[in-house]
């Protein structure tokens, strides 16, 4: 097995572009896994870990450019209060130590579609950057994941970070497992109300093949939203809004529960977020 | 010093050094601190520079033929020093706990996924995996028998063994057969696979020896049980078997079958090579016997008071695919299927069947988990067909000393089951939810955020049970103790060995506390646990403390008897000599002389085998018998918060009432009582080997879920010192009964809650949720 340990991002990409079928690494905790249980034997590692830059968050043009290799951890202190989603959800992945190791760029690269990450990025409409020495694209987060375990990335490419607003208004996460901590998703949901557009977002987790945003209950609750004088939501919208993000899953019976289960758990995770970020705007104004 | 020369019996004056760590104390356990910072050698950890790797090639289909084995690819592996199979076995092709049924590799047949195929030795682990993985099997696959009733009563079901599927059926009758009852409940009740999720895999290095034996460092539950197995299978007597307790992280029950002890001595023996195994924590999965998944069918009848009339009871459990100890465990769940309660008319059935699904064995409660799941639910049926309150039926119908058994066994000490039921239903309850904050971490779903408090319904339930303490039904089961006394560097100090495996329960820990009460000496070191001394039986039954700590108190009491001789001859005194502080002392005189100064360079060395009561074969017909040695007892309760809308529980709290006759080591009962407790927990809300046409689903911590800090919630825990007039010090095997009462109080709590049914455990969410 060939290792290799760039220091520098146009080094990583050069490697990149010479191993397309490299396989990176950022906090190992998917791929570590992966080597020891003998599923993948990679030819060609690359470990990201040294690059400065992917470990780095900053703002540009009043959004977050998230570097691939910052930690859960990290995303929970420093980004809690502006990416509350996305930290709700950060806080539910595997145990301290995963969290202190674990990366937002390692959850997109492995595109499984119970990661945690992806219902918040998809509801507050997150980008990927995506980059190799071609040049670097920007990749709608709804656009990115395209199977189980595939995503929008050419061969040569590596994630180098995602752009993301800080919340413009509440954001909820939710998740099901079956026991209170250190849990894979039976089946999650997350939330983003975006008073600035009005509209809201949303991202079902481990209920398709991919995560996936539920189109139709946003198209409804953008309808029955009044933003300007907003009043306590009737429970008949909440539900019917419950209805639309199940309808929104086609999920499997498995191992970790069956398909009507997460159907129903994702129609009551969905009104109880949904009831929970409105009530919050409805204090905040 | 002047001392009246009359002294009475017992006199105040004769204390000196009070001895420290002694019985009733709690001294650290010598392991903890090493566990605690990563350095505990565990067997997983062995090493020896010239060693080689062994690994095992295991069936992927849980029954078929097989058609032919290519080991050449194996063969041509680099590194690889030898493959071996069925035919490669030295000695005895089969082994097996209470029956020889097992193959040491599969023969001709594979019954379950995973029995292990082939073997192979190399000079590194990942060459080793690499080889199995070349070897060629064809195999015709056969349709699995996956039920167990099906396999004792389906007249086309496939016969799985010689002698057929049946391992045992116990028939329990006591009483009138045809009684009737003004009030009648029946409930059908499930089971589901438990696992006994121990953290350190399967593991040993065997190390050939000059004289043509082995020596074998395994981690396990009865190193004399395995040294006659594998000095059988290897074609050795049991002289050239010598086995070494390696450091063990964890069993309960699981250990006590052979895993890989006659494989790595066989790759050792023709390697000439130490030979090392370590199971992956998957492969774990498949290499040791889960608790029996089991179906039972209840009819209780009962006095519109509510007092018991008749019990009726049908149970199967399902053995898999060998039998492993499934006879001892429908033993538990026949006799024990009442509970502990009266019943005057019994009928009881159960069922061992040999089934194609992962071969069941011991797991902490053995059997009485499985029927207490389904008596305590009945009572709570009970209870809600007559109006009364859950602890109220069960205290109507307690059993108590003097008690008959539906075995016909007369219970001859302590059973304080309406007590506990009373004083466990009057510990403080913990306070109601607030409803104008939340703290996710104390809701269902947790972290998770789930829910802030909507759907959350509290439910409380009560659960008891009764264990069978050592080796029941005419067993001869015994413990040896070695007991040296000596003075070493001037300090009297005394050396405990015997061949009781420590797995983590903290035995050599109590070991010395014996030594210590019992001859006053502070200084007590442990022998490793080897077969070089006689069998200390096994570390299960909740045995250990009771039966080798039984042992090594009389050993102690033999040795401090030759010792008293020798202070009486060579002070010239008579009379009633006892030992304290490392003093002699007369009962007359008060202190005489250092136990040092009286032993001199004397050596005393004694060995005792220490025998429990003995009991008796249960009739075949009538399950009628003097089969138990001792009873034990715990009750929970439980309180939950369940939200209904999603079927999350969140155990709130898991108070518990056990009667351990005497607390060895406090500190030590409390951690069982805890440990215990959480392994029912798990049994009641998570932890299920999910198995499908034979097939387990779930072979990893990923998808196999045991409890975590934030599923466990903290104990109240009131233990009763209520002594067993024939058990050493009056103590009462304290390991199993929490795992038993843990699981029904909160099934039921969740029942309290859900206002459900729910006749099966593990609960899942799709259970409350009606999505199943
Ligand atoms: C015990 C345990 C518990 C877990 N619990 C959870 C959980 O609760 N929720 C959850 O979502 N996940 C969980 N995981 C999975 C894992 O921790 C997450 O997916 C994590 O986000 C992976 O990040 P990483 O940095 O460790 O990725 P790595 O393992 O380093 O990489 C993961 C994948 O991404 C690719 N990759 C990494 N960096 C890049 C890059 N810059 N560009 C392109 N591809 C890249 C890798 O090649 C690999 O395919 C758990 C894992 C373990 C071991």
């Amino acid at each position: 097995m060939e290792f290799h340990k760039p220091r520098t991002w146009p080094e990583a990409l050069a490697i990149k572009a010479e191993h397309p079928d490299a396989t990176p690494i950022a906090g190992g905790t998917d791929v570590m896994v992966e080597l020891n249980f003998d599923v993948h034997r990679p030819d060609v590692l690359i470990d990201l870990t040294e690059i400065a830059e992917l470990r780095e968050w900053f703002t540009v043009d009043g959004r977050y450019r998230v570097g691939s290799g910052v930690p859960y951890a990290r995303i929970i202190d420093e980004l809690g209060a502006t990416l509350p989603g996305l930290a709700m959800a950060s806080r539910t992945v595997g145990s301290p130590q995963i969290r202190n190791r674990g990366t937002v760029g390692g959850n997109l690269g492995a595109a499984s579609p119970a990661g945690d990450a992806h219902p918040p990025l998809l509801a507050a409409g997150a980008e990927i950057e995506v980059a190799s020495v071609r040049g670097t694209r920007l990749i709608p987060a709804d656009e990115f994941y395209t199977g189980v375990k595939r995503n929008a990335m050419e061969p040569d490419e590596l994630i180098a970070a995602f752009h993301i607003s800080p919340a413009d208004g509440p954001q909820q996460f939710a998740k099901i497992g079956t026991r209170n901590a250190m849990v894979i998703a039976v089946c999650s949901f997350g939330l983003a109300l975006h008073p600035s557009t009005r509209t809201v977002g949303t991202g079902v987790g481990s209920a398709a093949p991919t995560p996936r945003r539920a189109a139709d209950a946003e198209a409804f609750i953008a309808g029955e939203l009044d933003w300007d004088s907003p009043l306590p939501l009737r429970d008949s919208v909440k539900r019917r809004f419950g209805e639309l993000v199940a309808q929104s899953a086609s999920p499997i019976d498995d191992v970790r529960g069956t398909a009507g289960y997460r159907q129903h758990a994702l129609s009551v995770m969905a009104r109880r977020t949904l009831g929970w970020a409105w009530d919050e705007y409805r204090r905040n104004r | 010093m002047s001392r009246p020369t009359k002294a009475p019996d017992k006199a105040p004056d004769r204390i000196t050094t009070p001895i420290t760590g002694g019985v009733g104390e709690s001294p650290l356990r010598p392991d903890g601190t090493l566990k605690v910072k990563g350095e505990f050698a565990y067997s997983s950890d062995l090493w020896m520079d010239d060693m080689l790797w062994g690994a095992t090639l295991r069936s992927p289909h849980p029954y078929a033929r097989i058609v032919s084995i290519d080991l050449s690819g194996a063969w041509q592996t680099p590194g690889v020093h030898t493959v071996m199979t069925y035919d490669d076995v030295p000695g005895e092709k089969l082994f097996g706990l209470e029956h020889t049924d097992q193959p040491v590799m599969a023969h001709e047949v594979v019954r379950y996924q995973g029995e292990a195929v082939a073997i192979v030795a190399a000079d590194h682990p990942e060459t080793a995996r690499r080889a199995v993985d070349k070897i060629v099997v064809e195999y015709e696959v056969l349709e699995p028998l996956t039920d167990a009733e099906e396999a004792v009563f389906a007249t086309d079901a496939p016969t799985l063994h010689p002698g057929g599927n049946l391992v045992r059926h116990l028939p329990i009758r006591r009483g009138d057969q045809h009684a009737t009852a003004d009030v009648v409940v029946r409930g059908e009740y499930e089971v589901g696979m438990q696992d006994q999720a121990f953290l350190g895999p399967e593991s040993g290095l065997a190390v050939p020896a000059e004289d043509g034996g082995v020596d074998l460092y395994i981690a396990t539950q009865w190193l004399h049980v395995d040294q006659k197995q594998v000095a059988k299978c290897l074609g050795l007597p049991n002289d050239k078997v010598r086995l070494m307790l390696a450091g063990v992280g964890g069993a309960f029950g699981a250990r006590e079958d052979l895993s890989m002890q006659v494989h790595a001595s066989m790759l050792a023996l023709r390697t000439g090579r130490p030979v090392k195994i370590v199971y992956s924590r998957e492969e774990s999965f498949f290499g040791h016997v889960h608790r029996h998944p089991a179906k039972l069918y209840y009819e209780h009848g009962a006095t519109r008071e509510g007092r018991l009339v008749y019990v009726k009871a049908r149970m199967f459990l399902d053995g898999g695919a060998y039998a492993s100890s499934t006879g001892a465990v429908v033993a538990n769940a026949a006799t024990l299927g009442v509970g502990p309660y009266e019943a005057p008319n019994v009928t009881i059935d159960c069922w061992g069947a040999y089934t194609n699904n992962p071969p069941c064995g011991a797991m902490r409660g053995f059997g009485a988990v499985q029927a207490a799941f389904a008596y305590e639910s009945q009572m709570d049926r009970l209870a809600a067909e007559l109006g009364l309150d859950p602890v109220e039926v069960r205290v109507r119908n307690a059993m108590a000393e003097g008690t008959t058994m539906p075995t016909g066994q007369v219970v001859d000490s302590a059973a304080p089951v309406a007590e506990m039921l009373r004083r466990v239903e009057a510990m403080p309850l913990p306070p109601a939810a607030p409803t104008d904050s939340y703290d996710l971490r104390e809701l269902p779903g947790g972290v998770s955020n789930t829910t802030h408090g909507e759907g959350v319904v509290r439910g409380i339930g009560y659960g008891i049970g009764i264990k069978n303490v050592c080796f029941s039904e005419g067993f001869d089961d015994f413990s040896t103790a070695r007991v040296r006394l000596e003075v070493i560097a001037g300090e009297p100090t005394a050396m405990v060995h015997t061949a009781a495996a420590e797995v983590g329960q903290g035995l050599v820990t109590v070991q010395a506390q014996i030594a210590r009460t019992e001859l006053g000496v502070e200084r007590v070191t442990i022998h490793p646990a080897d077969t070089q001394v006689g069998s200390g039986g096994s570390t299960s039954a909740s045995r250990q403390t009771y039966m080798t700590g039984g042992a090594v108190k009389a050993a102690c009491e033999k040795v401090r008897g030759l010792l008293l001789d020798i202070a009486r001859e060579r002070l010239h005194v008579e009379g009633q000599l006892h030992l304290d502080g490392g003093k002699i002392v007369s009962d007359r005189h008060g202190v005489l002389a250092d136990l040092a100064e009286v032993l001199g360079d004397e050596v005393i060395d004694e060995t005792v085998e220490w025998r429990h009561r003995p009991t008796e074969a249960l009739d075949p017909t009538t399950g009628q018998g003097f089969a138990h040695v001792q009873y034990a007892f715990a009750v929970h309760r439980a309180v939950v918060d369940v939200d209904v809308d999603l079927g999350l529980v969140r155990v709130v709290a898991l108070d518990c009432v056990q009667d351990v006759g005497k607390a060895i080591n406090p500190d030590a009962v409390v951690g069982q009582i805890h440990g215990g407790s959480a392994q029912g927990l798990g049994l009641a809300v998570m932890e299920e080997i999910q198995v499908r046409d034979g097939k387990i689903r779930n072979p990893s911590f990923t998808d196999y879920l045991i409890p975590t800090i934030l599923d466990m919630p903290p104990m109240k825990v009131d233990v009763l010192e209520l002594a067993d007039p024939h058990a050493p010090y009056g103590l009462r095997g304290v390991g199993e009964p929490p795992t038993i009462s843990s699981t029904p109080a909160i099934v039921a709590a969740i029942r309290a809650a859900t206002g459900l049914a729910i006749p099966r455990c593990p609960v899942r969410p799709e259970d409350i949720t009606g999505t199943a």
